[in-house]
């Protein structure tokens, strides 16, 4: 399995064509606390920079969009109750969807950990 | 951009700071959902020192006044506020205010994206005698929260308690020897205190109520979900020029005597209205489920638009979402079932009656 991050800061984990979708440490750290999140229906099909996912804070409603394409296959229901994981646990319980990707060349144009951590730095 | 004294004491707090009324300010410290819920279980310093200060004064300074505000001189006394309302000439709101009657002329405390459009109004309105006096040399900071009586008493001196401010009354103090013009009134429905101090004592000040262990500093995240709560309009989001203060529920902005005998800008429309009623009321709305509505989110009756959200979020303290909006007046009593669209989706909400959190003014013991 390998983590890419995009510029918007999703994050996904690859495991030959499925993925698993969520926002960075550093996204939740800047929205602020979240109260509601609006999860895809599974069977929903996204391109690469389609926004399936709204996760609304104290603040705002901000975008999630999908790193890749490809059909929505799941979506964490735990965060119905709990949408607070978003902002304690981003990067592994807060997951928003899965998907399955129809294009893995998609990956190339995605960063690796040290490139996030690095763009990361620089903000 | 412009800095506020105490920038680089929010800066050293943690402040995260975002632009706002063309200010640095701090939107949040430790996170919007635990300073809000501080402030209603004890207490927080809020820094509003963007806003404006004024001091009006010169020969004729009371009739002047009444000729570009709704407000009756007559009645106020000294050193308690009263809120009042900027209106142009169709009654349309170009600011709220506070307004206070000093010894020699009048404290007006406007928000701080108006300011220069207030000054700039009020110095084409008033006449030549009656002299405008920013007092841009000012930090303005409040206190609010059930606990800030205790925190303050603490750190005042003056001629007389703090005890014997009740709401919307002000007198001079002392904090740490600085003068301290302090008025029981804020903006979050909580008791509290408004602080007028030097800027240049600013940092000392803060550093001294902050220091009590009641009080938290608190960001204009909280600060704008507190006021929601409290069912107060934000200038610029549920009042502009586009709305009357009548249709926004504000006629104790517009004082009795007022209402008879009108003689101040839009007073035409305003006293029609205030007798035949307006076409649109503001109410508050809850929501069902969690997702929130926020400004420029459509209301809806069945296949009909009724009205518009001009602020809304997730409310802390209800634990739900909740909005203000313009709603057609026949869809405004409280319990009527309406819809609010976002992002394609229609939300369930019904028409409440506000405040959605019960004010808890000091009136007196």
């Amino acid at each position: 399995m390998t983590r890419y991050f995009t510029q918007d800061h999703e994050w996904i984990d690859v495991d030959g064509t499925s993925g698993v979708v969520g926002i960075t440490d550093y996204a939740q750290s800047q929205l602020g606390d979240i109260t509601y999140v609006d999860l895809p229906a599974a069977g929903t099909a996204v391109k690469k920079g389609d926004a399936p996912c709204v996760v609304d804070s104290v603040k705002a409603a901000s975008d999630v969009y999908s790193p890749v394409s490809g059909t929505i296959t799941a979506a964490n229901d735990a965060l119905g109750d709990a949408p607070e994981t978003v902002n304690t646990d981003p990067e592994e319980g807060g997951w928003l969807f899965r998907i399955d990707l129809s294009d893995v060349s998609e990956l190339g144009g995605l960063m690796d950990q040290a490139a996030y951590d690095a763009y990361v730095a620089e903000l | 951009m412009l800095t506020l004294p105490l920038d680089a004491w929010h800066r050293a707090r943690g402040g995260r700071m975002v632009e706002f009324a063309g200010y640095w300010m701090p939107v949040q410290y430790e996170g919007i959902i635990a300073e809000h819920l501080w402030t209603r279980t004890s207490a927080g310093l809020f820094d509003v020192s963007h806003m404006g200060q004024l001091f009006i004064s010169g020969e004729g300074v009371e009739a002047a006044l009444e000729a570009v505000l709704p407000i009756d001189l007559s009645t106020l006394k000294p050193y308690g506020p009263r809120y009042s309302l900027l209106l142009d000439e169709n009654g349309g709101v170009l600011d709220d205010l506070m307004v206070t009657r000093w010894n020699s002329g009048f404290y007006l405390v406007v928000n701080g994206a108006t300011k220069w459009d207030d000054i700039g109004h009020l110095r084409e309105n008033l006449p030549d005698e009656v002299t405008i006096n920013h007092l841009d040399d000012s930090a303005l900071l409040a206190l609010q929260g059930p606990k800030a009586f205790v925190a303050l008493e603490r750190v005042v001196t003056g001629e007389y308690p703090l005890s014997a401010l009740t709401f919307m009354k002000g007198g001079q103090f002392k904090i740490d020897g600085v003068d301290a013009w302090i008025s029981r009134s804020g903006y979050t429905g909580e008791d509290g205190f408004e602080i007028s101090i030097p800027a240049a004592d600013a940092e000392r000040v803060a550093d001294l109520i902050c220091a009590q262990p009641e009080v938290k500093p608190i960001g204009l995240g909280a600060r704008d979900s507190l006021r929601l709560e409290a069912g107060l309009p934000l200038y610029g989001h549920d009042l502009s020029p586009e709305t009357s203060p009548v249709e926004a529920g504000l006629l104790f902005g517009i004082n009795k005597r007022r209402r008879t005998e009108g003689g101040f800008p839009g007073a035409e429309r305003i006293l029609r209205e205030i007798a035949e009623g307006t076409a649109r009321k503001w109410v508050g709305l809850v929501l069902e489920g969690r997702q929130a509505a926020r400004e420029g989110a459509t209301v809806h009756l069945g296949t009909q638009q009724v009205g518009i959200v001009t602020s809304g979020g997730f409310s802390p303290s209800c634990e739900q979402p909740i909005a203000m909006a313009y709603v057609a007046s026949a869809q405004a009593a409280p319990g009527t079932k309406l819809e609010i669209e976002v992002r394609g989706k229609r939300l369930a909400a019904e028409v409440v009656s506000t405040p959605f959190v019960p004010h808890r003014y000091f009136r007196g013991a």
